[in-house]
């Protein structure tokens, strides 16, 4: 069948299974937006505000789903704008697929209007990248591209299609000629299940790779049957329940005491799709002082890249803990557990009713059903709900882990509640990183999506501002914001709701009675609030702050 | 850790771009390029990349794992300093005082096999292939007479005996 580039492309992500796209119309990309009306019953594009947005919803969808997330945006602005949104995806290894519009083939390279090297531009911070100069190479590269997005460690993958290619005629072949990448073989799993035999005090831990390999409950049995405590990295976050007892919670910088403290007395640490971030692991040489590790990636530069493991195997998370479990006899660590229970209650629970970002978490929780979306911005509220929000089910937290990206949250939630089959969805955010892209309100508005964006305003870019309390004498230097933004008002005036709160009394009416359309609660805390525990930069356990 | 100079072989897609996500890919993790050379292989599908670089074990074990993560890389290989054959090509513009190669000039050529490919009033050019630390010293040589240009290439190599590290796939 003979069709032009841009039905040739509808066509394509059709077959591969896309029923929804992200996106933001302009000249480039005319004919694609032409096409995706005639084809209105088959992919549904959501139109976003920013194309940063669009590229934000697409990683959220992606997140949400497994399913690779689509973006389209048109040449010039509309694909820079989409270069955060491109990093935030690869730093934190999501699927997504990226569309551009170009000027025709005979611009290309004349600086043209609306002309950038986009392919050049995102080179970094892409896992491949294309630009189709003629139409027969269309369908090919689009399949290639998903093929690359979601297989072996997933990540970004742009096309770049110019306006001429889009209008020149090709054959639709309707399959894959890609070759399918072998599959990792099994490593040799005798030596990891003869340390995990002898290891006294063994500590699992768990990150993006163990959602993104679909190996949460291989996860979740591997460590039952070993005894064996779990910290989680924040892109693990949602991969174990939060009830289950051997889950200490996130790691880190601004991990659990319990969990990072029983990581520094393990033997051994057993990672899996983790990439032993400096955010996780402080001083690295101390971090792994004490024990041996396994690190268990299917990235080969991983293994060795930060931590040097002892025992390394490369391959599918999933099959390796397996092939694990199918060796290891269950053990019993009953001090090591025991001692583990001991550091678990080493913290007071804070006073009840007070209005902290704690209890502000807690209180939204119960007001959602077990299986709600949070999108988070970034910044201390971000840490306070990766430390205090209670997931039960994997593939629920939204959050820029690696990217650090303020402003990523409402995007997240909207593809996120979009991809969930509009479940409710919570995007909790502060004033700094709201004020970033808030204009997504309009397209939450536009899709009526039942998104309560929860503002834990404290007037201030509060992690900034920690670090000058702690480390530069209190030099406040442009971190408290002195606006005057009445986010009731401005929530009114996109068409959703907004409710200012000021105690958790406030906050429980607000929630018993949140529509099942946008709602903004503006809960103002105090500036002062610090998240912790924290360890500085560089430092290790015993740096470690309470308060 | 120790720094060392080491060769890596990269088999690549043989299209426009693949150099430059190469080396954006060095700039990017700031691995340090001594030399590059590059050119298409008995297949014209596939272009082979020798890079000299500098660094420790740990970059070049990441060197190579990093550069097979690349969707045009089809190999990348680390040759060994002794199981491998390398090479470098050199073109010298050498001054001289008449119209043709004096004497001195053509015993310094003809010790470092190489060969005169032009000359003319007041020059000469030179070329030669060897080792790089042969062609280090054919330049020294020829340094006191007065060097006008050089245009050296990247290293090649290949390893020794009948191993083919960079194996190109069958069609
Ligand atoms: C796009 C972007 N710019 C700057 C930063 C640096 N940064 C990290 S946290 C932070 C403050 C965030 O303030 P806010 O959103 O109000 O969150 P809070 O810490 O107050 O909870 C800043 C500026 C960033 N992460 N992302
Ligand atoms: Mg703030």
């Amino acid at each position: 069948m003979q069709y032009k580039g841009a039905k040739l492309l509808i066509e394509t992500l059709c077959d591969l299974g896309v029923d929804t796209i992200f996106g933001y119309p302009g000249g480039a990309v005319l004919d694609i937006y032409d096409e995706l009306y005639l084809n209105a019953h088959r992919i549904r594009h959501i139109l976003s505000a920013h194309e940063q947005g669009a590229a934000h919803a697409a990683d959220g969808y992606a997140r949400v789903t497994g399913k690779p997330g689509v973006v389209i945006s048109t040449s010039g602005p509309g694909a820079t704008n989409l270069v955060t949104g491109i990093a935030n995806a690869y730093l934190d290894s999501v699927p997504l697929v990226a569309i551009t519009g170009n000027v025709g083939v005979s611009l290309l390279g004349k600086d043209s209007f609306q002309e950038v090297d986009i392919v050049g531009i995102t080179q970094p911070i892409v896992k491949h990248n294309y630009i189709v100069r003629d139409a027969a190479q269309l369908e090919h590269t689009i399949r290639e591209a998903f093929q690359i997005a979601t297989s072996g460690r997933p990540g970004p993958v742009l096309v770049d299609i110019p306006k001429s290619v889009q209008t020149q005629a090709a054959v639709y072949k309707g399959f894959s000629e890609a070759k399918p990448k072998p599959a990792n073989p099994m490593p040799d799993l005798t030596e990891a299940a003869e340390a995990i035999c002898a290891a006294k005090r063994p500590y699992i831990y768990l990150g993006g790779g163990v959602i993104s390999g679909g190996a949460e409950k291989e996860a979740l049995e591997f460590a039952r049957r070993i005894s064996a405590p779990i910290g989680l990295s924040i892109m693990g976050l949602a991969c174990i329940p939060y009830n289950e007892p051997l889950n200490l919670g996130m790691c880190g910088m601004h991990g659990h005491y319990a969990s990072t403290v029983a990581q520094s007395k393990a033997d051994l640490l057993i990672a899996c799709g983790v990439r032993f971030s400096d955010r996780a692991t402080g001083n690295v040489d101390k971090y792994r002082a004490n024990c041996r590790v396994i690190h268990i990636d299917i990235d080969r530069a991983e293994l060795g890249k930060n931590v040097v493991p002892d025992i390394c195997l490369q391959g599918d998370v999933k099959a390796i803990l397996t092939g694990l479990l199918a060796r290891l006899q269950p053990q019993q660590n009953p001090e090591w557990l025991a001692e583990i229970e001991a550091l678990k209650q080493h913290l007071p629970p804070p006073p009840a009713d007070t209005f902290t970002p704690q209890n502000i978490i807690r209180a939204v929780r119960r007001h959602m059903p077990q299986d709600a979306v949070i999108a988070t911005d970034v910044g201390q509220h971000q840490m306070w709900v990766a430390q205090h929000y209670p997931f039960t089910q994997t593939r629920t937290f939204l959050t820029s882990g690696g990217l650090g990206t303020m402003g990523y949250g409402l995007g997240a939630a909207i593809g996120g509640c979009i991809g969930s089959g509009r479940r409710r969805t919570v995007h909790f955010t502060s004033d700094g990183s709201f004020g970033m892209n808030l204009n997504e309100l309009a397209t939450a508005v536009s899709q009526n999506l039942p998104i309560v964006t929860v503002i834990l305003n404290n007037g201030v870019l509060g992690m900034v501002r920690q670090w000058q309390t702690i480390f530069y004498q209190q030099h406040y230097s442009h971190t408290t914001l002195c606006r005057q933004t009445d986010f009731v008002k401005l929530a009114e005036a996109f068409g959703a709701q907004g409710v200012r709160v000021t105690c958790i009394r406030e906050l429980n009416a607000a929630l018993e009675s949140s529509p099942d359309s946008p709602l903004v609660l503006d809960c103002l805390i105090d500036m002062d609030e610090c998240v912790f525990p924290m360890i500085p930069p560089g430092g290790c356990v015993e740096d470690i702050r309470i308060h | 850790m120790q720094t060392e100079r080491f060769t890596v072989g990269v088999l690549v897609n043989n299209h426009y771009g693949v150099l430059g996500r190469i080396t954006g890919l060095f700039s990017k993790r700031g691995y340090n390029i001594e030399s590059l050379a590059v050119g298409t292989t008995e297949n014209p599908l596939y272009s082979r990349i020798t890079i000299v670089c500098i660094g420790d074990a740990y970059t070049r074990n990441q060197v190579v794992c990093q550069l097979e993560k690349l969707h045009d890389v089809l190999s990348a290989a680390l040759f060994s300093d002794e199981e491998t054959v390398i090479t470098e090509h050199i073109l010298l513009k050498i001054r001289t005082s008449g119209n043709e190669p004096n004497a001195l000039i053509s015993d310094i050529i003809l010790r470092f096999n190489g060969k005169v490919r032009d000359f003319g009033k007041g020059f000469i050019t030179a070329e030669t292939s060897a080792a790089p630390e042969r062609i280090d010293a054919f330049i020294e040589a020829v340094r006191p007479l007065g060097i006008l240009e050089t245009c050296r290439s990247g290293a090649l190599a290949m390893s020794h005996g009948n191993s083919d590290l960079l194996q190109i796939p069958e069609a």
